[in-house]
């Protein structure tokens, strides 16, 4: 049987070689790339091949950087709180009321967003928040206010809500997939052991959902942190996430060791925060079915 | 095999027993089809109760009314002399042993065991050792903080047993709790169900599409077809008086050959039967009810005749014939005998089988061989 494992172990690294050097190539390479620069010393308009430590020093010593990576964690803690909030309900809606029949339509609609592009969907909330905006000239009209609102816009809540909003997809789908795991007869089984439905789904339904939950908090705050288009449209620029000060060392800057070191050391405590999230749910993303 | 007791041991056991649950002209809509046609049934107090019948006949859709999972469109159905109309599942004093076990994947083996007792006043040390005795009894003692994922079928069921009896229900349900497991194991669980029924004393309803599981564990059966209730009985009489031509394909296997009603009397109805001649059947087993679409028809066991060398004798009626097929079993031999005259009106063959133990020394019969084939009229069954 090893001959047969060994052509079997053969023929799946042959399958998976494509796309596997597709991955280094445009993902694994650049971020060693950026990993190296971090290392570098920065001349004006160059990088000087000399390794320091220097970058990460400045990183950890700069108070605009500890509010700028403070506020993302916020922002992305906040948005990760109100999707998965807001997606919860949506997937449990999705798996235990809609028709099976009329699921995967419901499925269709939910991914309907995804046809314009986020820069647009981002763009739109502009319009919609904006001061001669939707909200503020249908409130104009209705006689409500006099006066635009001017807190919609270009604040740290536009910004939740918008990302909320793009991001909500992307936790319905793990969520409705982990209660849809859920054999039917475990809930049958808590009420007639005596639980009420509430109690069924507090002590059954939402820990078997868990594995769900934590994945969908996973794929909202990872990327929320590193959003560069939010900040930069709904905040007017004025209230920067680590992806626009990365950018702008990168670029308005030319310190490319500099921006490297940021992106490196965002990375890594994403990195850590996402382990430490998982650890502290490994109750539930150890049950097997 | 069977663990069960006699029937009259039953009776002494059930006599007095109060009805513990009773349905009256139960009727169950699913839109138009119509699930459960007017059951009328009343289970006793102790008493171990099947529910048997194909796939689709209302067997699980009538346990899931009594357990509170389905309403009932209109009748009646009492435990324990309670109206039941309204009550939820969660009040009932039934509790279910779920088909795929419904184990709870993310609690260890006492955790799920201890799922019911979370409103339970005992302090939580009388709880753990609750859980620890209701883990013994169904023999699990020492498996309680085991992951329920690393369990095996059999003890899976067991956790599921323990679950639901710690709550001391007055009633036990159980959905078709064997099928899943393998031939040994089902057959070891069998005798188990019957002694644990025994011990705590509950009323067990079981549902169920396997008529021998039926027989072997129940006080009593109902054999239900179409959301209908075709006979209640006890084993013994299901399976020897069964009431239609239906019920008995359905427990074992029966013999039909096409009978003429030549005339009635006070002990019995005289038939013509092709191969087997003329022969009076005995009041008690005669069978009013469906006699299917070919007319009258007498119906007997593999195991009600049996089968004798070609110059073999005895004291009871003997009919020849032609061994058509030998199916082998080790410990039986189904023969498939074709009856000297049994082609009859239409001039049909119809083989009829018999089931012989080999016990030491008789020898299996080979195909084309000629026997004799020895039956009595009280092994026959009538169905006009």
């Amino acid at each position: 049987m090893a001959t047969g494992n060994q052509t079997q172990d053969r023929q799946g690294l042959t399958l998976i070689a494509p796309p596997f050097l597709y991955a280094v190539l445009v993902m694994a390479a650049p971020l060693l790339t950026i990993v190296a620069y971090s290392f570098l010393k920065d001349g004006y308009l160059t990088v000087i091949r000399e390794f320091t430590l220097e970058n990460y020093r400045a990183v950890w010593a700069d108070p605009i950087f500890h509010k700028i990576m403070l506020r993302s964690l916020g922002v992305a803690g906040l948005v990760t709180l109100v999707t998965v909030a807001l997606a919860f309900p949506v997937a449990y809606f999705l798996s235990f009321v809609v028709d099976p029949r009329k699921k995967s339509m419901w499925l269709f609609l939910i991914t309907i967003p995804f046809w314009t592009s986020y820069l647009i969907r981002v763009f739109l909330w502009k319009v919609i928040l904006g001061y001669n905006g939707v909200v503020n000239s249908g409130l104009k009209s209705l006689g409500i206010i006099e006066q635009p609102l001017s807190f919609l816009l270009y604040n740290v809540n536009s910004m939740v809500m918008t990302l909320a909003h793009a991001y909500a997809p992307f936790a319905i789908l793990p969520i409705y997939i982990a209660l849809e795991k859920i054999d039917r007869s475990l809930l049958e089984a808590g009420r007639d052991l005596g639980e009420s439905r509430a109690m069924t789904f507090w002590r059954v339904t939402l820990p078997l959902a868990m594995p769900g939950v934590v994945a969908a908090s996973l794929i909202v705050f990872i990327p929320t942190i590193g959003d560069y288009v939010t900040p930069a449209l709904i905040g007017g620029g004025k209230i920067p996430m680590i992806a626009n000060m990365i950018q702008s060392q990168m670029l308005d800057q030319d310190n490319r060791p500099m921006g490297s070191a940021l992106a490196v050391t965002a990375m890594l405590i994403v990195a850590a925060i996402s382990l430490i999230f998982m650890a502290m749910n490994r109750r539930f993303l150890k049950v097997r079915q | 095999m069977s663990t069960q007791s006699s029937a009259a041991a039953y009776r002494a056991r059930t006599a007095t027993a109060k009805p513990m649950i009773e349905c009256r002209d139960v009727q169950k809509y699913y839109g138009d089809y119509h699930a459960l046609r007017g059951i009328d049934l009343t289970i006793r107090s102790g008493e171990f109760f099947s529910l048997l019948g194909p796939s689709g006949c209302g067997k699980t859709t009538l346990l899931r009314t009594i357990a509170g999972f389905e309403d009932i469109s209109s009748g009646v159905v009492l435990i324990d002399g309670q109206d039941m109309q309204g009550v939820p599942a969660k009040r009932r004093p039934t509790n279910m042993v779920f088909q795929s076990y419904a184990i709870f994947p993310h609690l260890t083996v006492a955790e799920n065991v201890g799922f019911g007792l979370r409103r339970d006043p005992r302090s939580k040390a009388e709880k753990a050792a609750a859980v620890e005795e209701a883990l013994a009894m169904v023999g699990l003692k020492g498996y309680g903080n085991r992951a329920s994922h690393a369990l095996s079928g059999g003890q899976r069921q067991r956790v599921a047993l323990a679950r639901a009896l710690i709550l001391k229900p007055k009633v036990l349900l159980l959905d078709e709790p064997l099928s899943a497991l393998d031939r040994k194991m089902r057959e070891q669980m069998q005798v188990e169900l019957i002694k644990l029924q025994r011990q705590v004393g509950i009323t067990f309803v079981l549902v169920t599409h396997d008529q021998e599981e039926a027989l072997v564990m129940s006080d009593r059966i109902a054999v239900m077809f179409e959301g209908q209730i075709a006979q209640l009985d006890g084993p013994e009489a299901l399976y020897a008086h069964p009431t239609s031509r239906r019920v008995a394909n359905f427990i074992g296997v029966m013999n039909f050959l096409p009978a003429r009603i030549l005339g009635e009397s006070a002990t019995g109805v005289e038939v013509d039967v092709p191969g087997l001649g003329r022969v009076e059947i005995p009041a008690a087993n005669i069978s009013h009810a469906d006699p299917g679409d070919e007319g009258p028809s007498v119906g007997f066991r593999p195991e009600a005749v049996s089968l004798l060398g070609a110059h073999q004798q005895t004291g009871a009626r003997v009919t020849p014939g032609v061994i058509d097929e030998v199916v082998y079993y080790g410990d039986m031999t189904y023969y498939d005998v074709r009856l000297d005259g049994s082609a009859g009106f239409d001039g049909k063959a119809r083989p009829v089988r018999i089931a012989m133990r080999n016990v030491f020394g008789r020898e299996v019969q080979d195909v084309g061989t000629r026997a004799n084939v020895s039956w009595s009229p009280g092994s026959l069954v009538l169905f006009r």
